[in-house]
């Protein structure tokens, strides 16, 4: 038996053109006649628009044509939602242009579109825009007093509820030995691909036909939604992603520009190109996380846990997008996380006021939810004088409780089933690869000017079934070669790797002779996309049912041609063999040579080709452990991170090398998100965080030594592969194991972090008032 | 509107006479007048790098730089990194050490990279580190490539 190529670490293909400025991304494509588009956005954060002059911006040479939402006419439908609609979102949908009334400083006004993009934006300052400003809401409990209305015509600001009631918690806490509440709150910051949104559309006017290339994420759901706008067949559309700077859950959802400009295109007949300056991405691409927990717990005295209650608030900001209420609701929906919790009851509420919109941002609700439970389990192990390892080994659920169902957690979808998994397992590898047992006498301990803690987080992070399928076709051709078409896309994260040794594997083919085709709608007719960690669960599953097919086909074929049964023949690294036997029997060359020149030996076909779809609608779910070692300067509030682990059991590993650095660049955004970032509105409702000057990303120096081990203990009984999706898991926990160890750190200050993010003026806001406090 | 002048540059070897608009930035002119498009650009204010280019051999963004400013200049872009089909050190340990993903911020990197090197051949990783902050990364968490500049040190000797 070849050697599997299946958890290797193949070094990425794909790299060559990347490092060689060869790649292409959205802005570096340039066609003949090809014109420039340029948002106006709104300053303000609410106001009346009263007037909008273009006469003078239109007067420019050079300028093509501006638009505003007049122009669209009836075609003009609000961008809609493709998850978690909870009943009442759909009230608070974005228009593609204003309409009347502007609800966030971003909000796209008109679209101008001229022959450069340096007209195009000189046309933007020739826009006057006349705006009766009106009071802004910001904030959440102040938007639920209905004083501002974001949207009039709706009456209120809480755009939907959502509930779970799973056991009896009311009982349960009446029966408590325990009980504790406390409110958290996760800031607002989002992804920031270094790649800004941007998009080339292109219509041919005499096919009337739509290429845009720059969608990335949900080709073919984004296919059907703007087909249906510009009201074309769906199959005269071709949806192109090319290659993709970063991802993060923010880019390839449909915002009203991959509406606007397809529309400019097919209006005017000629290609045009929007390509997003940073400053629009920050203030008008999807914001997250923006979550306040209400949470309250219930145990017995021993640190059993009863049950969890929780009231959560998500500002939705000024729209609900097209993930509708998944942030909050996500939050929701795995705040048990890998304990036994037999009674859990939550509230969701989904709050409008006039910041951006909110989407996904990598672990969705997952990096939440973690924070809230795991900084509440810390609490409570220090009231019941419990060790904290102890207190979650207590209540993880065992192996042999798996699948582990929690119960309807999701609106409209199926109960929340934890797949498989050795928890106690992952638990106790993370302590001894961390040495915990060694750092643990620091805890707490003041040594040259800082505090030292050391915290810790579990997680459990589920993909899969999110969308009920993915498709690959595989092609065995001259050479011999084999193209493997896919529908899932990339969007960095090396699949054309990847995916090649799934394929060589499953075919029995070299890895070589393979090349990974993909994001583009028409090389597989249906397909989902590449979010939420599923891209190798759901295209990789399908992949590997492609390429057996194609080997149980290629096997009939040659056992014909060799008269044997294909039971008794076998293909590996590209030949064919008699079981049992050294010498090849078949090479591919001469099956394919066959093939191609008579239909004969394939069922009256001349091609060699299987194409397969991988269904579930069911969870996966990896798990693991993040720990911190931290050191905080009381005087500049400053955290610094010693030490930096994740583990994850992951189900099985496809390439190493690829996994290990998604789980350290998740962690660097993770701690970056909980340190750093953060998007900060001020007066009148001004975003201020509209350069990477104001919003601080984590650089080279930030960084500390991140230690990733990946786990295969359990794979997963829900794919062909066991693999669990791997592309959040660094990111879940970080903001639980970093507030956990600042907190521990600052124990003997009295300072409990309930709060995010950690920046020094936070964290140093937080240790003066708990001093004043104590001095009082 | 703006004014244009003739300028001429020198990019990765070959000679090139423009005319040019004064206000077009040299990130621009290189992507959309020489179609370079190798050098990117992440935020067009100076802070993410990604735009980083060599300007008589030294690390400038080009992104805050105008064209004309670069007229007789001699400049190296990611495109003139390899030699033929044969990577440049620092390209290949960028591969080595998995050291991009979506590989938008990584011609910065390269460029930053290589411009460090040329002053400081055998490096301390917290030089490296140094040496790279000024330029974002979203994907990798920077670790894979300080150890490819670490990996690329020791093969430059130059």
């Amino acid at each position: 038996m070849a050697k599997p190529y299946i958890g290797a670490p193949i070094k990425r293909r794909e790299d060559i053109r990347f490092i060689t400025g060869k790649g292409t991304y959205a802005d570096d494509i340039k066609l003949p006649g090809m014109l420039h588009a340029a948002i106006l956005r709104s300053p303000r954060a609410h106001a009346r628009i009263r007037s909008i002059d273009t006469a003078q911006a239109r007067a420019i040479p050079g300028v093509v044509w501006i638009f505003t939402l007049k122009d669209i006419g009836e075609m003009a439908v609000p961008v809609p939602m493709r998850m978690y609609k909870v009943p009442g979102l759909e009230r608070y949908l974005q228009p593609l242009l204003a309409r009347d009334k502007v609800r966030y400083m971003g909000e796209p006004v008109a679209v101008v579109v001229a022959e450069s993009r340096y007209l195009a934006e000189d046309a933007l300052d020739a826009i006057e825009v006349e705006y009766e400003d009106l009071p802004e809401v910001l904030e959440l409990r102040a938007a639920m007093r209905n004083e501002v209305l974001v949207h009039e015509e709706n009456g209120t600001n809480l755009a939907a509820v959502h509930e779970i009631s799973i056991g009896d918690a009311a009982r349960a806490f009446e029966k408590a030995d325990y009980v504790r509440r406390e409110e958290f709150r996760v800031h607002r910051h989002t992804g920031n691909p270094m790649e800004t949104r941007g998009l080339v559309a292109n219509f041919d006017v005499g096919k009337r036909e739509l290429t845009a290339y720059g969608m990335t994420k949900l080709l073919h759901y984004n296919r059907q939604v703007i087909a249906s706008f510009l009201k074309l067949p769906e199959h005269n559309l071709h949806f192109i992603e090319n290659d993709i700077g970063g991802g993060f859950g923010i880019r390839g959802e449909l915002y009203p520009e991959d509406f606007l400009i397809p529309f400019a295109s097919m209006r005017l007949g000629r290609p045009v190109k929007w390509i997003e300056d940073r400053r629009e991405h920050l203030m008008a691409a999807n914001h997250s996380r923006e979550v306040t927990c209400e949470l309250e717990i219930a145990a017995k005295k021993d640190g059993t846990l009863l049950a969890l209650r929780a009231r959560i608030y998500g500002n939705m900001g000024a729209y609900v997008r097209t993930h509708g209420g998944l942030v909050p609701c996500s939050t929701a929906a795995l705040l048990p996380g890998p304990y036994r919790i037999p009674n859990y009851q939550c509230k969701v509420h989904c709050v409008i006021t006039n910041k951006t919109g909110m989407g996904t941002y990598r672990a969705p609700g997952r990096y939440e939810s973690c924070f809230f439970r795991e900084r509440m389990l810390d609490m409570m192990a220090a009231d019941l004088e419990i060790d904290p390892v102890d207190l979650r080994r207590k209540n993880l659920i065992q192996p042999e409780e798996m699948p582990y169902e929690i119960g309807l957690t999701r609106p409209g979808t199926n109960p929340t089933v934890l797949d498989s998994g050795n928890y106690p397992s992952a638990l106790n590898r993370a302590l001894k690869e961390f040495d915990y047992d060694k750092l643990r006498p620091l805890q707490g301990r003041f040594e040259n000017g800082r505090y030292h803690g050391i915290g810790l987080a579990y997680f459990v992070k589920n993909t899969g079934g999110l969308e009920p399928y993915e498709g690959a076709r595989v092609v065995l051709r001259d050479g011999p070669s084999v193209t493997v078409y896919l529908s899932i896309n990339v969007l960095g994260q090396g699949h054309e790797t990847a995916m090649a040794q799934i394929c060589a594997d499953a075919l029995g083919v070299p890895m070589d002779w393979i090349s990974v085709f993909h994001g583009n709608t028409d090389l597989v007719p249906f397909g989902w996309g590449t979010f939420a960690s599923r891209g190798t669960v759901m295209g990789g599953s399908a992949l590997h049912l492609a390429a057996q097919g194609l080997k149980k086909k290629i096997l009939t074929i040659a056992g014909d041609h060799l008269g044997a049964g294909p039971a008794e023949l076998d293909l590996q690294e590209g030949k064919i063999y008699r079981k049992g036997t050294e010498a090849p029997a078949l090479d591919l060359g001469k099956l394919v040579a066959l093939v191609r020149h008579s239909t004969m030996h394939n069922q009256g076909q001349p091609e060699l080709e299987e194409t397969a779809y991988f269904n579930s609608n069911k969870m996966t779910h990896s798990y693991g452990v993040h720990l911190a070692h931290v050191a905080v300067d009381p005087e500049t509030g400053m955290v610094e991170i010693l030490k930096y682990m994740v583990v994850e059991d992951v189900g099985r590993c496809i390439n190493p090398l690829l996994v290990h650095g998604q789980a350290v660049g998740a962690a660097v955004q993770g701690i970056g998100g909980t340190l750093l970032e953060e998007l900060v509105y001020g007066e009148n409702g001004q975003l201020l965080t509209t350069t990477f000057r104001d919003y601080v990303l984590p650089s080279s120096t930030d960084v500390p030594a991140i230690e990733s081990v990946v786990l295969e203990e359990v794979p997963s009984p829900l794919n062909p592969l066991g693999v669990k999706g791997a592309g959040e898991g660094g990111m879940v926990g970080t903001g639980a194991a970093l507030a956990n160890a600042v907190s521990y750190a600052l124990s003997s200050l009295g300072v409990e972090i309930k709060e995010l993010p950690l920046s020094p003026d936070k964290v140093r806001a937080l240790i003066r008032r708990r001093s004043a406090e104590q001095a009082r | 509107m703006s004014s244009k002048h003739t300028i001429t540059v020198t990019v990765n070897g070959k000679s090139y006479e423009r005319l040019v608009e004064a206000r077009v930035t040299l990130a621009d002119f290189l992507r959309n007048e020489l179609d370079l498009t190798g050098t990117h650009l992440g935020c067009e204010h100076g802070v993410c790098g990604a735009c980083t280019i060599l300007l008589n051999g030294e690390a400038v963004r080009s992104c805050s730089l105008l064209a004309v400013q670069a007229d007789g200049a001699e400049l190296l872009t990611v495109e003139g990194l390899a030699r033929g089909a044969e990577l440049h050190p620092l390209q290949q340990a960028f591969q080595d050490q998995h050291a991009l993903q979506c590989g938008f911020c990584t011609p910065g990197f390269l460029m930053t990279a290589y411009a460090f090197l040329k002053e400081r051949p055998k490096p301390t990783e917290t030089e490296v580190r140094e040496a790279i902050s000024g330029n974002l990364c979203r994907c990798t968490g920077y670790l894979p490539i300080v150890k490819a500049i670490l990996q690329a040190a020791g093969k430059t000797t130059t």
